[in-house]
């Protein structure tokens, strides 16, 4: 059975001390939030396998550090949507302000407008889909996961980044420092046609461009330094 | 005409340049030869104003002192009275400094929870996460939320008794942080999500925030995700102190912390530690008044840290106007860090036991600063929480003594007006009368 929040009447402390109370073996799995007007930390810190609709847009960090849950939101988030996520799986109607997915251990992250500057900095694990264009320093110091744009990517894409996979099916403004185009081998196709899937999106593999690092600027060498 | 070399003309003696030492000569050779800049752990090892250029003056016909072994002098503070349902409960107003497990072994950050909670105090994560032991033997342990995130997760979050908001650190305002490789054991790397082997950076700024407005949302979500459970801290590197404090609050802190030049790193740029930031004794009196000025001062708690070393210090630092301080090097120190006892294997890195600070290289002889299996087995977990408690309860005694020779029944009850400055930096810094006069320099303008 559907469970409807208001959060304009109930508040944000209500909302999230309801979502958090509930458990791996809950049966109220269906929430929706109405209302939710651009409030901040909506659906933060969730670790319970259950949805959660949010009706409208958020502010800043929706969806932070969620585990296990799934969150649709049908309007559009603020900076830092599904902050260091470690599972389950946020999926933006709209577009997505600064830091979307910033430091991500896992889960998914679909974007299905855009997303502003820094997206997925210091990725660590999360997948992001995003069907749009993303902006610039996106994937900055990127650990670990695959970031997957549909769209164009702005300025110094990937810069300084470790083993983040990139897919980027448009064009990239520039790559950022030890950032460098790579093959698309079989492997990578299988892997990004999955998360495509994934993601909602129905773009062909095939389009799409890696990047990742190249690796020189794992350990300091001053032969480098003109590289940062 | 007289011969210049004649054995009986004077000759100018060899004179070393105050500008060009020897240690700056060395260094330019070194930086000759190698193309990079020297990169150590530690705090500013350069003579700056501090709270040893202070005095207490004790009490005389116009105060009356507290006997020294048999009244009471209150030593317990709370710490996130503000804003959280359970603040931390110190015995003690000294709380140990955060520090990364990578830069520190596991069995040393065993021996800081050890030792911080026998002594009834806190201790803190660093960049890193948070480890089991660490966890399973602190007590009170304030859990860093740093740039990197490294080893960051909300189960950790919810474990932690408060969350320390790392904005900068003393001896490195404005920088991140280097682990450099070779301290990159599997479990390090793990915790990081990182190859093992490589440089492992840590950002200078927070990935997902930029500014005290959207910092204010950054606490708003912590707090949301922890149930408004535990305090939040932010804590700085010493540069404006008025200014980040006011800023600090205004987001939303419950407890600011603020770290002066001599607070030491794992490692960074020695020019980075040497040049940047504050001393100490020059950011207390600037963020109390900030507090203040707020109408804030003690219901937001201040905590210092920077080369506090023993109960004098505390004592000061508590005078000036802090709630409670912080140590970080001299834990270290305690638990066995540069101990003389070493000194033929700090003689083969090349160094001396007390300037010992390649601490990133990860051949700490004493086995603290290390992850090499055979270092880290010199070091004894369970003796080190000991040595630990044992200091910390000397510095507080120490403190107490000072405390009760003012008149104090209460740490917190000294004052400025206990204390007077042996120079006139160190008068104009600390807003207290040079000794033997009324005069403190630098009271014409505000305190900012």
């Amino acid at each position: 059975m559907m469970q409807t929040f208001d959060l304009e009447a109930e508040g944000l402390r209500a909302l999230n001390t309801a979502l958090q109370a509930q458990t791996r073996e809950t049966n109220q799995t269906p929430w929706q939030v109405l209302n939710p007007k651009g409030a901040h930390a909506v659906a933060v810190g969730l670790d319970a396998p259950i949805d959660v609709q949010v009706k409208g847009s958020t502010g800043y960090y929706c969806g932070g550090m969620n585990k296990q849950a799934t969150i649709r939101v049908a309007g559009s988030v603020g900076p830092g949507a599904a902050e260091n996520m470690m599972s389950g799986r946020i999926i933006v109607e709209g577009d997505a302000s600064q830091y979307a997915g910033a430091t991500g251990h896992g889960g998914m992250l679909v974007i299905k407008g855009n997303a502003a500057s820094r997206c997925g900095i210091s990725m660590k694990g999360i997948d992001i889909v995003v069907h749009g264009n993303i902006g610039h320093m996106s994937a900055f110091m990127a650990q670990s996961g695959t970031l997957v744009v549909c769209g164009d990517a702005g300025d110094a894409l990937g810069d300084s980044l470790y083993e983040a996979r990139l897919f980027v099916r448009g064009s990239v403004q520039s790559l950022g420092a030890d950032c460098v185009e790579k093959d698309m081998r079989p492997e990578h196709i299988e892997l990004l046609r999955g998360l495509l899937e994934a993601g909602e999106c129905d773009a062909k593999p095939e389009e799409f461009k890696r990047y990742g690092s190249a690796r020189k600027l794992y350990n300091f060498d001053i032969d480098n330094a003109g590289d940062y | 005409m007289s011969n210049d070399k004649s054995p009986n003309i004077p000759r100018t003696e060899p004179i070393m340049s105050a500008t060009f030492t020897p240690a700056v000569n060395a260094e330019i050779r070194r930086a000759a030869a190698t193309g990079i800049y020297d990169i150590r752990g530690g705090g500013a090892k350069r003579r700056v104003p501090h709270l040893d250029d202070l005095l207490f003056l004790g009490a005389s016909m116009s105060r009356y002192p507290l006997e020294g072994y048999r009244e009471r002098c209150n030593t317990s503070v709370s710490l996130g009275t503000r804003y959280a349902q359970n603040p931390i409960e110190l015995d003690i107003p000294i709380t140990i400094a955060g520090m990364s497990f990578g830069a520190l072994s596991g069995p040393a950050k065993e021996a800081l929870g050890r030792g911080a909670s026998a002594a009834g105090t806190s201790t803190t994560t660093g960049d890193g996460g948070m480890t089991p032991e660490e966890r399973g033997q602190s007590s009170k342990l304030v859990y860093q939320y740093l740039p990197s995130r490294y080893g960051m997760n909300p189960d950790d979050l919810r474990k932690a008794d408060a969350i320390e908001m790392v904005v900068g650190q003393g001896a490195k305002p404005g920088g991140g942080g280097m682990l450099l490789g070779q301290k990159i054991s599997d479990r390090v790397a793990e915790m990081r999500t990182l190859p093992k082997g490589i440089d492992q950076r840590s950002a200078c700024r927070h990935p997902d925030w930029t500014g005290p407005d959207d910092l204010e949302i950054k606490i708003l979500e912590l707090r949301e995700i922890t149930g408004w459970k535990v305090p939040i801290y932010v804590k700085v590197g010493a540069t404006r102190p008025y200014f980040d404090t006011t800023l600090a609050v205004k987001a939303g802190a419950d407890v600011v912390v603020i770290d002066g030049m001599q607070g030491g790193t794992a490692a960074t740029q020695d020019v980075f530690i040497e040049h940047v930031g504050l001393p100490t004794l020059a950011c207390i009196r600037p963020a109390v008044k900030a507090l203040q000025d707020l109408g804030l001062h003690r219901e937001v708690q201040l905590v210092v840290s920077g080369g506090i070393r023993n109960g004098a210090d505390v004592a000061k630092a508590m005078a000036l106007g802090a709630d409670a301080v912080a140590i970080g090097t001299a834990a270290l120190i305690a638990l066995g860090d540069n101990d003389p006892k070493w000194e033929a294997d700090y003689q083969k890195l090349g160094t001396t036991a007390g300037a010992y600070d390649d601490w990133h290289e990860g051949q700490d002889p004493a086995g603290i600063t290390t992850q090499d299996p055979d270092l880290m087995a010199r070091f004894d977990p369970v003796e080190g929480g000991r040595r630990l408690r044992n200091y910390l309860k000397v510095m507080t005694l120490e403190a107490q003594t000072i405390a009760r020779a003012c008149g104090k029944n209460d740490l917190r009850n000294l004052e400025p007006e206990d204390l007077c400055a042996l120079t006139i930096e160190a008068a104009a810094m600390a807003g207290v009368p040079l000794a033997g006069t009324s005069w403190v320099p630098g009271t014409s303008g505000d305190i900012t």
